[in-house]
């Protein structure tokens, strides 16, 4: 009897597995472009980065390496996701170091949530290259 | 620097999220549509909803 199991579309992946994931957490939308999917990267992109870019104007913390309040420690995991963005950010010291307005507050939020929209991005690259999504 | 109201900030970060979560979460141009707009009014929505619901406990 045949089995009904669904197995995902293997593609043929040519080069380092890993190339769109790593791409795509470095420069948003990058992972897709890799895999030839020009629309979804250029939104990828520009959404990605505009929130980012919207955060730092709204004058947001932008969290450093640190080992104090839990939170703190999360704010910077989800600061990371943004990859070459942060570093970026960090440069060029953007943001602020303390939120002093409700709207810095907002910007901070939008800063850390970009890195974490681009971490479920970059996965999704990662998984249209190696097959799992087509 | 911006300084965008609250309601501003939301439908910002609805809209940018839901394009996101649109795109990584469904594999059809149709369904990345349809739940990208599905998210975005749930973001909304609930926003709406929780705001009336302050006003009234406030009341």
């Amino acid at each position: 009897m045949a089995s009904k199991a669904q197995t995902p579309a293997q593609s043929q992946t040519h080069g380092f597995v890993y190339s769109a994931l790593i791409l795509g957490w470095l420069v948003p939308g990058a992972g897709h472009l890799l895999t030839r999917h020009w629309v979804r990267a250029l939104l990828l992109f520009a959404a990605i980065t505009a929130m980012f870019s919207l955060g730092i104007a709204m004058q947001a913390k932008v969290y450093a390496p640190n080992t104090g309040d839990p939170l703190d420690m999360l704010g910077f995991a989800g600061d990371l996701g943004t990859g070459l963005l942060y570093g970026i950010a960090r440069v060029f010291s953007l943001g602020q170091s303390t939120v002093q307005l409700v709207t810095a507050d907002y910007g901070t939020k939008f800063v850390v949530v970009a890195g974490l929209l681009n971490f479920v991005a970059a996965v999704d690259a990662h998984n249209l290259r190696i097959g799992r999504k087509v | 620097m911006l300084t965008p109201s609250h309601f501003t900030a939301v439908l910002l970060f609805a809209t940018f999220t839901s394009v996101v979560f649109g795109i990584t979460q469904r594999s059809t141009t149709r369904a990345m549509v349809r739940y990208g707009l599905y998210c975005w009014v749930l973001f909304v929505g609930s926003v709406i909803a929780a705001s009336w619901l302050m006003w009234l406990i406030r009341r």
